[in-house]
């Protein structure tokens, strides 16, 4: 790391076996502390539940899956534990951004592809992620990473359905990224 | 003695400030450890990037074995953390779709919000088709009740499943993991590509 004078960018960040266990504690912390894992897309499903609820109070009875959200959340969605926990990670990732000099309003994308389709591609696996992680109850957080730790079989599979998938379509978007 | 709000050892409040300082301790590593950028991300599909898997291994792993050795010392009791329930039908079909939207956008959840956080416009675009993708799920329900119910398991353990104990598990997890990381190593040096 530290013996590498090209222009790497990586060098600036942590070593990822190091990150790991960093995150592993973090996990093990989440459980000993609270008897659950990480998340992240069940805040998102908080908010959007949230919203349906301030717009439209009917509207939320007409809609099965939101309205037994709401039920098990005590009246206030938003009172959850992921939400409180997905507001740490925006202020932990600025943390860490502005601590390394990361700090960068920039579209992120190949050279070989405009930033109109890097848009538009990550507006579509935004949207195709969400939904798949309401219909496969969590993402990478909630469900592969927390659900691996407890040795949930569930967790395993959903791991080896996102990346089996990511992995066997990667040939078919590898302009994007290659 | 843990996990400590299950016990009420801690209060719902304290639980819920508990979540928000665990967040920025979440936030802060996957930041640091490359999280925040896509390129990083979508690496382990081509190979010249694996931080992902072992991070993802890493994590899994220490979390994984924390918990297995603090119930054996008896601080922790395993009864009374959430293990995921499993679906199987809407596991896999969830988990391909994850899938798909992960190789198109090069985000999960959790890393979008990061690379939101530090000025990613591409990872702000990936958290709205979030908002889009759960809304649309949760609007269009009726169609996928069906999927989405069947199959269940209950919470079983793969260690049971696989009717092994789960130290032997977790050894074997270990055995696997120092494989995928040597591969990933080999991947890194192989595949490697500029920056950008």
């Amino acid at each position: 790391m530290s013996n590498n004078t090209s222009t790497n960018k990586s060098r600036n960040y942590l070593n990822p076996y190091l990150g790991g266990v960093l995150l592993g504690l973090v996990l093990l912390a989440a459980n000993f502390v609270s008897g659950r894992g990480l998340g992240a897309s069940g805040a998102i499903k908080s908010v959007v539940a949230t919203t349906i609820g301030t717009v439209n109070k009917e509207a939320i009875g007409t809609m099965p899956f939101m309205a037994e959200y709401a039920e098990s959340h005590s009246g206030n969605p938003m009172k959850s534990w992921l939400v409180f926990e997905m507001l740490g990670v925006i202020v932990g990732g600025f943390l860490s951004g502005a601590v390394a000099g990361r700090l960068k309003l920039k579209v992120e994308h190949s050279p070989k592809i405009t930033s109109r389709r890097r848009l538009i591609f990550a507006l579509a696996g935004g949207a195709l992620f969400g939904f798949g992680s309401q219909l496969g109850r969590g993402c990478t957080s909630g469900s592969a990473l927390s659900g691996m730790a407890v040795l949930s079989l569930g967790g395993f599979i959903t791991m080896m359905a996102i990346f089996g998938t990511a992995f066997a379509l990667a040939y078919f978007f590898r302009k994007n990224w290659i | 003695m843990g996990p400590l709000a299950p016990n009420e050892i801690i209060s719902e409040n304290t639980n819920f400030l508990f979540a928000f300082f665990i967040g920025i301790a979440f936030g802060w590593v996957l930041e640091s450890s490359g999280f925040s950028s896509s390129r990083k991300l979508a690496g382990i599909f081509y190979g010249y990037d694996a931080v992902v898997l072992k991070v993802f291994f890493t994590a899994a792993l220490t979390a994984m074995l924390g918990m297995l050795f603090m119930s054996m010392f008896g601080w922790l009791d395993l009864d009374l953390v959430y293990v995921n329930p499993t679906y199987l039908t809407s596991a896999i079909a969830g988990g391909v779709v994850m899938g798909v939207g992960f190789i198109m956008g090069g985000f999960c959840p959790g890393t979008s919000f990061c690379g939101a956080a530090i000025g990613k416009i591409d990872a702000m675009v990936f958290v709205g088709g979030l908002f889009i993708g759960v809304y649309g799920f949760a609007f269009t329900y009726g169609w996928w009740e069906k999927l989405y119910l069947a199959r269940y398991l209950g919470e079983p353990k793969i260690s049971e499943t696989l009717g092994i104990s789960d130290g032997l598990f977790g050894l074997l997890m270990i055995l696997a993991a120092l494989g995928m990381f040597v591969v990933a190593e080999w991947a890194e040096k192989k595949f490697a590509r500029e920056e950008y």
